[in-house]
């Protein structure tokens, strides 16, 4: 009885919805699902075909490996020269560091980069890290200057290459951070001299180029110095990219910092914390979370700024290649090639960063909820 | 007069033009329970803010128990550390979890060794029945459950006054109660208390006393009885009136 009810109250069937599983429905959804979408779709496609082979004919199948100069010119440019790579990648890499002790900023640039994947864990993130740091600097900077147990001495102005890039970006961003985060607070605090020097501070270093700066610091710092007492090229540098990056730093902060509720400074007071307490455990840990996107943009338009530095004699990664192309007729007229290659180490650079900057930021994000 | 823990001496407070504290002169004695009530804008917040210091009173002389409250940081930080702060809008240490919202001063202001802070949070959780949730964070919780978690954390320093602002006014009605009963709790234990809330009820069955504020000065003030029952002036008349008519 129930049975033939429920026979009786059957709905007709309706046709079955459309798939949405299966790569045909993918490309249905994703590449054509208009008109216009289609056209783009179809342009893209004309683009790639009229492209692609070209790009796979260039830069692999005709092009030439080896370090052989005459088959690179035979090339008339007509497919890519690999070659200059081969022959050129140590002065490239290293600069003008001798070449027999290259080994010594591999050592170090390997260290380096060693530290710095470690510190992007944040459970690694305790005292001891700090402590780290402090400690490969020194040992990077005994084992690049020698002059002690064989090794010979190389002075600062002839390291150069990755190396360079990534201490003048590791120690100029490791300095400025803490000093932005310190000018941030400055910058809202109670007292008028303080803030005053904060607001002077960031304006007028946000209002000079890089590059003036960098001038400053190699050519006039010396100037007010006493005769022979000029500091190291490299430390006047190092100094010329903190104070740059730590106001554009400095500013990202802030942005966070305003962002914090009253209630919280409130809360914070209330419980009898000191303002220093109370910013380090209370507001900083929110503010700079919510900022994560704007510091990572800091960081890595700081670390294609050292490129800079070459205007004051260093040869970071970007001196170098033209150190390497500049002085040897044979392979100059190869800077394409050079160009793509130091390029692509950048990009690892630059794009491991933002990945690592999407990443921590949802990982700290699931944290609090 | 050893058992006065607050008080008020001709104090006077101004935001720009505005007038918020006139003449106020108020003495808590140790362990009394306070409702002040009044319409928006009287100055009540004001009044209890000062006592703490997040506030600054710009005229008059202030002292909680014993210790004048002026510029001088350290007296403020010793006041600090006596005063307990519940505030309308909880605010909790979102970035922390429940327990360590309540282990942050007592660690750090207290100087308490990282165990101890944590079991005695974990006896402030139990006293306001949340015990469970201590390993979450504080937006994970009920508005109710947050307000009993920030109630918690500003007895972790065992202060000997608290200060509620308008406890209830930001919670959905049906987790009032579990707030006002952990209050009620409270209130029996001798800790003296002063609560702006407009909660009548509350304010029947635990203050010692109830004073009515208007346009930054003390109106009137008297026990829960007295003041409900006989009003004494046309002001007070007219509040209550409107609070109480549903």
């Amino acid at each position: 009885m129930a049975a033939a009810n429920a026979m009786r109250s059957l709905i007709a069937a309706r046709p079955a919805p459309p798939r949405t599983a299966g790569s045909l429905s993918w490309l249905r959804r994703n590449l054509f699902a208009d008109w216009k979408n289609t056209l783009a779709t179809l342009l893209v496609v004309a683009v790639l075909v009229d492209w692609l082979p070209f790009v796979i004919e260039w830069g692999i199948v005709d092009a030439v490996l080896r370090p052989d100069n005459a088959a690179c010119r035979a090339l008339e440019h007509a497919a890519a020269c690999w070659g200059v790579i081969a022959e050129k990648y140590r002065l490239i890499l290293f600069g003008r560091f001798p070449f027999a002790e290259q080994w010594r900023p591999l050592v170090g640039m390997v260290m380096m980069v060693g530290l710095l994947a470690v510190s992007c864990l944040p459970r690694m993130w305790n005292r001891w890290l700090p402590v780290a740091w402090v400690v490969l600097f020194t040992c990077f900077f005994v084992l690049m200057r020698g002059g002690f147990a064989g090794l010979s001495f190389v002075e600062t102005a002839q390291w150069g290459g990755l190396p360079l890039t990534l201490l003048l970006s590791t120690l100029g961003l490791g300095a400025a951070f803490p000093l932005s985060i310190l000018i941030a607070l400055g910058r809202r605090s109670h007292l008028p001299a303080v803030r005053a020097f904060c607001i002077g501070y960031v304006e007028l270093i946000r209002g000079i180029p890089l590059i003036s700066v960098l001038f400053m610091a190699s050519f006039m710092f010396p100037l007010f110095m006493p005769p022979g007492k000029t500091p190291d090229v490299l430390l006047r540098v190092f100094v010329g990219i903190t104070l740059f990056a730590a106001a554009y730093l400095a500013e990202a902060i802030r942005g966070g910092l305003q962002a914090i509720p009253k209630g919280q400074f409130e809360a914070a007071d209330s419980l009898g914390l000191t303002y220093w307490q109370a910013q380090r455990k209370v507001v900083l840990p929110q503010a700079l979370r919510m900022v994560i996107p704007s510091i990572m943009n800091s960081f890595i338009s700081t670390f294609k700024d050292t490129s800079l530095v070459t205007i004051v004699s260093l040869y970071d990664l970007t001196g170098s290649l033209g150190l390497a192309l500049n002085g040897d007729a044979n392979w100059r007229q190869f800077y394409f090639e050079g160009y793509l290659f130091i390029g692509l180490i950048y990009w690892i650079g630059c794009f491991s960063m933002s990945r690592y900057s999407q990443w921590i930021e949802r990982r700290l994000a699931a944290d609090a909820v | 007069m050893s058992d006065v823990i607050i008080s008020f001496a001709k104090v006077n407070k101004w935001f720009g033009q505005f007038h918020v504290l006139r003449d106020i002169d108020l003495d808590v004695a140790r362990g009394e329970r306070i409702v002040i009530c009044g319409p928006s804008g009287s100055g009540k917040s004001t009044l209890i803010r000062c006592i703490n210091r997040l506030e600054e009173h710009q005229e008059g002389h202030l002292s909680v128990d014993g210790v004048e409250l002026t510029d001088d940081v350290k007296a403020i930080e010793k006041v600090r550390r006596e005063v307990g702060m519940v505030f309308q809008q909880f605010n909790l240490f979102p970035h922390l979890t429940v327990l360590e919202n309540l282990t942050l001063a007592p660690t750090w202001v207290g100087k308490m060794p990282k165990k101890e802070a944590e079991e005695r949070a974990m006896a402030q959780l139990e006293r306001v029945r949340i015990a469970e949730q201590a390993r979450k964070y504080p937006l994970q919780l009920s508005g109710g459950q947050q307000q009993r978690v920030a109630i918690a954390r500003s007895l972790c320093l065992t202060p000997k006054i608290m200060l509620f602002d308008e406890p209830t006014s930001a919670l959905d009605p049906e987790m009032i109660k579990e707030v006002l009963d952990v209050m009620i709790d409270l209130a029996g234990q001798g800790i003296t208390m002063l609560c702006v809330t407009h909660e009548m009820g509350f304010a029947r069955s635990v203050a010692d006393r109830v004073i009515f504020m208007d346009q930054g000065q003390i109106i009137e003030q008297n026990s829960p009885t007295e003041f409900f029952a006989n009003p004494r002036s046309d002001r007070t008349r007219d509040f209550l009136s409107k609070i109480l008519s549903h």
